[in-house]
């Protein structure tokens, strides 16, 4: 476990955990300070890597009034910080058939109703550890541009810190997964070159190929890769290449 | 946090280089790529060759493969359960299919299952998603672009990649399925980078011949995971999910069929019984476990759940003498140690530089020999970047994407490190990044067939717990595309066996006992350990002596 042991010859600061005081190295992450101090974690620790949204934190640094975010695992403690985490907030997730859905307002009407509820205060904006304008996407839910909240909210963690201080009692991050999803599925036009080269599998067009490459002497496999075309780095994406026994040919 | 003066110094010699190494890409100049030959002899500095690094696993179906101590550790490691003081016939939770473990695998095969009439539960260690699959970044393969790639191609690639070890049949199901799975994800809702006229983005990997690597930003498996757990999430009744409840062992019956799995609910520190028709195992890798002490990408409860209770079982393991280390682990802020800094990187142009600021290996090699190539520039040729910490790195120079593809690019690409590297006051659209090979994916595991299964009715395995897709070393955009191939075949096989083979029996944990009695017999040495480890120990050690009374089973209070 080298890699998470603690570099004692850091100097300690103060911290404070739900009001409590421990001194901790002063190079560690909220997340590594509060297994410094003995905890040991089993809610709000999950990719440690800052993408998962399990670790969403909120502090004060002392002697001022402003709410902080952070997620535990990407910060560094500062002397004197006031920390609380927020592993689970409950939210209540609509279920629905995405197929069903038309990608427009209506969804919201029907599935987060609360949405419309949205005062603009910007509290959630304040409350995102991923920097997301979140007040801007729930602004485009509410004008029913679902492609405006599937790019607006794209970096979104989903770790809840916005819906537990949100005073309409929204839940922006299952609100943004939805038009996320939307979008994808019903803005996005479908791939044709996917669709033609699911045909193709289906079709059995490779099979022969492959089934000749699995009976392949080791050594002659061997030749086969190495002397494989090599599609250039900085080529256009419509190359072809100059075999194409085992490719479609337009 | 920012680079310190030394630091910034030396990223003058890359600024130096940088003009010329961007002209030589643009014009298609790469560095030599090794010969088989080449690659074979790099391999010396590969950490999975360090004989001090392994032993003989004494007991079970591989009784004589030599692989890493700590798992060996694992293996010969008591159950963390006296099976006597356990009470079978008082079942918890009762179901068609069990999935253990809540990753891509896990809930492909859960959406599977379901969709072919089974009532299924999961249960998972932390929460849904939590998973290494939440945290690959790159891309994931598939020969979506049928006049210049085809799964003939990708087959090609991945022998190539996995030494030609690779088991051809889990290959070849691999490369097929992989274009219908990309389908199956568009239809779910992927925001998967496309054109305004639908045409996916796609770019070459390590080891690629042609560019079919498909992505979302710089977080891939995100995007992939928070889109398969929300649709597992519409299901409600279909598909109950039991969270901080990992599996610690398997269930059989008297007939040998696997029947369920006891639980242990870390909050409340009960164990429960489950009983089941099948079980699909999905617990993912183990990079938690800090081979040779190396740093990791893989997230908090990586730890190898999955093979010690297979092992238990009766599955055997394969292709666990090799883990792979990515090579382009973070090392600079050393809060960010370790972390995974994706392959799309090197895809999308950057150059890796000694500290002199010149290239010294072609960026696109497979990445056990990109890493064995990092490894002999720094600790054979001395000509590493020095580090506060006194880490061995290279740099990863980003700044060469926005030279190549028009300023903004970083940003708009690799959302996910820009801000997080953003937050520690580096700029990498700007700045070069510090790295150097970190643990990151365990390339083998239990042996599964095409369909999934493994040698035990009514066992099923899928994702980065098995081994044979990969041979001896998986390439980029593999690994999300293996959880969702055969997590979803395995919601199919799990549900087919269910309808057509599953024979009810009185259910037992013999298999463990006799395990258990195996270690006693053949005195293997073994200390108070006990296994599945569920989760790493980054406890103080000031802070143990002084918890008197606290007792610990295993990693666990």
């Amino acid at each position: 476990m080298s890699e998470e042991k603690m570099n004692i010859k850091d100097a300690l600061v103060p911290i404070f955990f739900m009001g409590k005081r421990y001194e901790v190295p002063a190079s560690l992450t909220i997340q590594k300070a509060l297994e410094y101090a003995g905890y040991q974690l089993v809610r709000g620790c999950g990719c440690r890597g800052g993408i998962c949204g399990a670790c969403g934190t909120v502090f004060r640094y002392a002697g001022s009034y402003k709410i902080e975010v952070a997620l535990a695992c990407q910060t560094v403690v500062q002397p004197n910080m006031y920390i609380a985490q927020l592993p689970f907030f409950p939210g209540n997730k609509a279920t629905y058939n995405i197929e069903d859905l038309e990608p427009n307002g209506s969804v919201f009407t029907a599935l987060y109703p609360e949405l419309y509820k949205c005062i603009g205060c910007g509290t959630c904006t304040r409350s995102c550890p991923m920097d997301i304008d979140v007040l801007g996407y729930i602004s485009k839910a509410i004008q029913g541009d679902i492609a405006g909240v599937a790019k607006g909210s794209f970096d979104c963690v989903m770790c809840g810190l916005c819906s537990g201080r949100c005073p309409a009692e929204e839940v922006q991050f299952y609100v943004a997964i939805l038009a996320r999803r939307l979008y994808a599925r019903h803005m996005q036009p479908r791939s044709a070159h996917l669709a033609r080269a699911i045909d193709s599998v289906e079709k059995g067009q490779w099979t022969a190929g492959i089934a000749q490459l699995k009976a392949m002497e080791i050594d002659t496999l061997k030749k086969v890769y190495s002397e494989r075309e090599m599609e250039p780095h900085m080529g256009p994406d419509n190359w072809t290449p100059g075999d194409t026994t085992y490719v479609n040919v337009d | 946090m920012p680079y310190t003066p030394e630091l910034q110094e030396l990223i003058k010699r890359v600024e130096k280089t940088r003009p010329e190494r961007v002209e030589r890409k643009k014009r298609g100049e790469e560095f030599q790529p090794m010969t088989l030959k080449e690659r074979e002899d790099i391999l010396q500095y590969h950490p999975d060759f360090k004989e001090e690094g392994r032993r003989e696993i004494l007991v079970g179906p591989n009784k004589g493969y030599r692989i890493a101590h700590e798992m060996v550790d694992l293996l010969h490691a008591k159950s963390r359960v006296d099976p006597d003081k356990i009470d079978l016939t008082k079942v918890d939770y009762s179901t068609d299919v069990l999935i253990i473990g809540g990753g891509g695998a896990g809930t492909a095969a859960a959406l599977l299952a379901r969709q072919n009439g089974m009532k299924v539960l999961m249960a998972t260690k932390l929460r849904l998603g939590d998973a290494n699959t939440m945290m690959a970044e790159g891309g994931i393969q598939a020969a979506s672009k049928s006049t210049k790639d085809s799964p003939y191609y990708h087959y090609l690639d991945c022998m190539g990649g996995g030494h030609f070890k690779n088991v051809p049949d889990l290959v070849e199901t691999l490369v097929t399925e992989a274009p219908g799975v990309v389908g199956w994800l568009e239809s779910l809702g992927t925001m998967l980078s496309k054109s305004e006229d639908g045409t996916l983005s796609t770019m070459h990997g390590g080891g690629t011949c042609r560019k079919r690597m498909h992505s979302a930003g710089d977080i891939t498996g995100a995007e992939i995971m928070r889109t398969i757990r929300d649709e597992a999430r519409n299901h409600p009744n279909e598909i109950k999910i039991v969270e901080f409840s990992p599996a610690v062992e398997i269930i059989l019956n008297e007939k040998g069929h696997a029947a369920g799995a006891v639980l242990y609910n870390m909050e409340t520190e009960e164990y429960l019984i489950v009983k089941a028709k099948a079980v699909v195992m999905a617990t993912g890798g183990s990079g938690r476990l800090h081979i040779q002490n190396f740093m990791c990408t893989n997230h908090y409860g990586a730890t190898a759940d999955g093979l010690v209770m297979g092992y238990r079982a009766g599955v055997p393991l394969c292709f666990l003498h090799t883990v792979q280390y990515h090579p382009t682990g973070a090392v600079f802020p050393e809060q960010a140690e370790g972390l995974l800094i994706t392959e799309k990187f090197r895809g999308a142009g950057a150059n890796v530089l000694n500290i002199d600021g010149e290239q010294f290996v072609y960026e696109r090699e497979p990445r056990d020999i990109e890493a064995s190539a990092f490894i002999r520039e720094c600790l054979v040729r001395g000509k590493g970047v020095p580090t506060p910490t006194g880490k061995p790195c290279v740099w990863l120079d980003s700044p060469m994407i926005d030279m190549i593809s028009g300023e903004g690019t970083v940003r708009k690409e690799f959302p996910g490190k820009w801000i997080l590297f953003h937050r520690y006051g580096i700029d990498i659209s700007k700045e070069p990044m510090l790295v150097f090979p970190t643990l990151h994916y365990q390339n083998g595991g239990l042996e599964i067939n095409q369909q999934g299964e493994t040698p035990v009715p009514g066992l099923f395995a899928a994702g980065e717990v098995t081994g044979g897709i990969h041979g001896q070393n998986r390439l980029m955009g593999n690994s999300l595309l293996d959880v969702l191939v055969y997590g979803r075949i395995c919601g199919r096989s799990a549900a087919e066996y269910v309808k057509t083979q599953a024979k009810d029996g009185r259910l037992t944990l013999d298999h463990v006992k006799t395990f258990n009695a195996g270690l006693e017999r053949d005195s293997v040495p073994t200390d108070h350990r006990v296994s599945p480890m569920l989760l790493p120990d980054y406890s103080n050690p000031d802070i143990r002596k002084k918890q008197y009374t606290a007792h610990y089973v295993g990693t666990i209070r």
